[in-house]
């Protein structure tokens, strides 16, 4: 390789870092006041209004709170595993982003085996989690770390099947080849099962309502974070958010035909919109059904998990090799 | 689960279950010994919502209490009210006024409904279910700003006085509360359709807790409680103070005695509440409010006791006058001691959530039990 072309990947490199991270804050600043608002408008109520237009700083200015306080660690905690679990937790789903394609050109790099990268590296997430419930040394906490690695061990498997599905379907495992392969029709319409397989496995690979086990604050005080405050508490919010996002782009690219949209200018940029539109759509539905269901219990989520989701997803993924075969 | 499996005390573990917790509404403090998500055994810790109300009572003249009454049970203070006002008359042989015997029950009833009201909400809560609570309490400020209207206050009324009631309504006050009438009969659809009829709502309250009559009577339940149970046991029927006694409606009853009925129970009992509130609005007297009473009373030396039906159960006050103008002694017997004595028992072998829903299923008002 030669220098000029080693200096172009070096600068491609220092954008595509700077970028992604500039919107993991970006996105959980939107998400965190959709969020907000939107539960207010299912509550009957208004949501934050007093800090900026319709309280749309609001957000920015509980960003800067938590990074003013100090973060208290617990004296009996584990002082340092305390300390790194929230970058343990954030990492994992901040990695996922360099290898989704928001449009033919907005990807930073396409693996040939993405899918398999995404899945694996969001997998690491429980551990940030599990970390943080042990290392506090609280009971509730705890048992948040305890819950939420045996439900992501339960959900992981259900998302690797349709997935693996998906894949067949494409016949690659590189996530712009599988949006490609969708030019035509939406693998929504021929894996809705597996597409509705992924939504709730998905909900709770993030710990969203009503699979948000760890958390269960009205078991568990508020589950792994229970001892965090100021920046730490930041991250694993900021962490959550973004693992929504990573999952909904997963669905997005997967199922719902990535950037396939109607024509638009520039299509190799500009398609990133239906895109982002497909991806918040998702998130929109995680937020409405947080607002709406209670909280399930923790045996019935492995019940659910162990007993309904996989079998389905398993033969989903028989009829669609089958259907391949043929 | 074999309990068998948990019985070395090496897998076992002690936790403290709130008096700071989301879920024990108030000052309620649990030791669980659990195994890992199972609950082995309970203890309840009660007291850190001692107020020495019966104490005070006995260094205050009989009606400075009425100001006590409403604060025992906050959520539900007006039939804590209603029983004192109760004691009072039948110890003084006061004749109560047509007109207050009826607002008596008409503002009894709204707390009822609002008390209810907050509990769904509040239950709901337990679950993990973040909305239900702003719909119901959307509801329950419509009661509030009727019983405001009226008594003055919004959570500790002081509305009953020993003769009669301290206000009047107008005409305006009874347009108000038909309206608040329709109203919530129009919300029930909404409450089904969000609660009731929820999946993940049933599937974490049927089977959940189940009281038998029996143990119900042997832990001396009241209330909601035990009529979930099956056991039609209501003051208002079995017998009738105030003038309940000229009232048609239905004690609602449950079948199995589980998290569900419960719920079902008190939903039925806000319906049949406001049914009582209309029946008394279509048919209020005239007349004066509050019968002349002297300012002080000096009961003669006996014993009196009342029992009033409170949306939490039996609500009872005994009292004994040594013939002056301070109380000897004022025991108030209310429901949630005996609620709550059922936990131990039903929790053995539960999940923690399970429990949780089981904590919240009761109705409990801890500052009532501490007192």
């Amino acid at each position: 390789m030669d220098n000029s072309a080693m200096d172009i990947d070096v600068l491609r490199i220092v954008c595509s870092v700077v970028l992604v991270a500039a919107f993991v804050f970006a996105n959980a600043t939107v998400m965190g006041y959709l969020e907000r608002k939107l539960a207010g408008r299912f509550q009957r109520r208004l949501g934050p209004m007093e800090v900026g237009w319709h309280g749309i700083l609001q957000m920015p200015v509980d960003g800067i709170k938590l990074l003013a306080k100090r973060m208290v660690v617990p004296q009996q905690a584990e002082g340092l595993v305390f300390r790194l679990a929230p970058v343990i937790s954030l990492s994992p789903v901040l990695l996922p982003l360099i290898a989704i394609p928001f449009s033919p050109a907005l990807q930073v790099v396409d693996m040939p085996a993405g899918l398999i990268f995404v899945l694996a590296i969001e997998a690491f997430g429980t551990i940030g989690v599990f970390l943080a419930g042990w290392s506090a040394n609280n009971k509730y906490a705890m048992i948040g770390a305890m819950r939420s690695v045996a439900q992501n061990i339960a959900y992981e498997i259900p998302i690797l099947l349709v997935a693996l599905a998906v894949a067949l379907k494409a016949g690659s495992f590189s996530l712009a080849e599988i949006v490609l392969s969708q030019a035509a029709l939406w693998f929504v319409a021929l894996q809705p099962f597996g597409f509705l397989i992924y939504l709730v496995a998905g909900l709770s690979e993030c710990n969203r309502a009503p699979f948000d086990l760890p958390e269960a604050e009205s078991e568990l005080t508020a589950g792994y974070l229970t001892e965090y405050s100021g920046i730490g508490f930041s991250l694993f919010m900021i962490a959550e958010y973004t693992h929504m996002f990573t999952i909904c782009c997963l669905a997005t690219v997967l199922f719902l035909g990535g950037w396939h949209g109607p024509a638009l200018p520039w299509p190799a940029y500009s398609s990133a919109i239906w895109f982002f539109m497909k991806a918040y759509g998702l998130m929109f539905v995680m937020v409405w059904v947080r607002w709406t269901f209670p909280r399930v219990r923790y045996d019935q989520l492995m019940k659910f998990a162990w007993k309904y989701l996989i079998p389905f997803a398993l033969v989903n993924l028989l009829i669609t090799a089958l259907v391949v075969c043929i | 689960m074999t309990i068998s499996a948990a019985e070395s005390p090496h897998y076992r573990m002690h936790l403290n279950l709130g008096p700071q917790h989301p879920s024990t509404h108030g000052v309620l403090h649990l030791e669980l010994e659990m195994y890992g998500e199972y609950v082995l055994g309970i203890e309840t810790v009660l007291g850190y919502g001692h107020r020495m109300h019966e104490k005070t009572a006995e260094r205050r003249p009989w009606q400075a209490f009425f100001a006590n009454t409403p604060r025992i049970d906050y959520a539900c203070g007006l039939p804590h009210g209603h029983c004192y006002a109760l004691l009072l008359e039948e110890a003084l042989q006061i004749e109560v006024p047509e007109r207050a015997l009826s607002l008596r029950i008409v503002s009894s009833e709204l707390n009822r409904i609002a008390s209810h009201l907050l509990w769904v909400g509040a239950f709901l809560l337990d679950l993990g279910a973040f909305t239900p609570i702003l719909y119901c309490f959307d509801d329950r400020e419509q009661a509030v700003d009727i019983l405001e209207h009226m008594t003055g206050s919004r959570l500790t009324h002081p509305y009953m006085c020993a003769g009669g009631v301290t206000g009047d309504i107008d005409e305006e006050t009874v347009l108000k509360i038909r309206a608040f009438i329709r109203r919530m009969r129009s919300r029930f659809s909404i409450y089904e359709r969000l609660v009731t009829n929820n999946v993940i709502f049933v599937m974490r309250t049927r089977g959940i807790g189940v009281i038998t009559p029996e143990l119900a009577r042997a832990y001396g339940a009241t209330g909601p409680v035990l009529r979930a149970s099956g056991v039609a046991c209501d003051i208002r029927t079995v017998a009738p103070y105030g003038g309940y006694g000229r009232y048609t409606f239905d004690v609602p009853l449950g079948a199995s005695g589980d998290c569900l009925d419960r719920y079902r129970v008190r939903m039925a009992e806000i319906r049949q509440s406001l049914a009582i509130i209309e029946q008394a609005l279509d048919r209020l007297p005239g007349g004066p409010v509050r019968a002349a009473v002297p300012r002080k009373i000096a009961p003669p030396p006996g014993e009196y006791s009342s029992s009033v039906e409170g949306a939490r159960g039996h609500v009872t006050y005994w009292a004994v006058s040594d013939g002056s103008e301070i109380p000897y002694r004022l025991k108030i017997r209310s429901a949630c001691m005996g609620n709550l004595s059922l936990l131990p028992e039903l929790c053995r072998g539960m999940l923690l959530a399970d429990l949780i829903a089981t904590l919240g299923s009761l109705d409990l008002v801890i500052p009532e039990i501490d007192r």
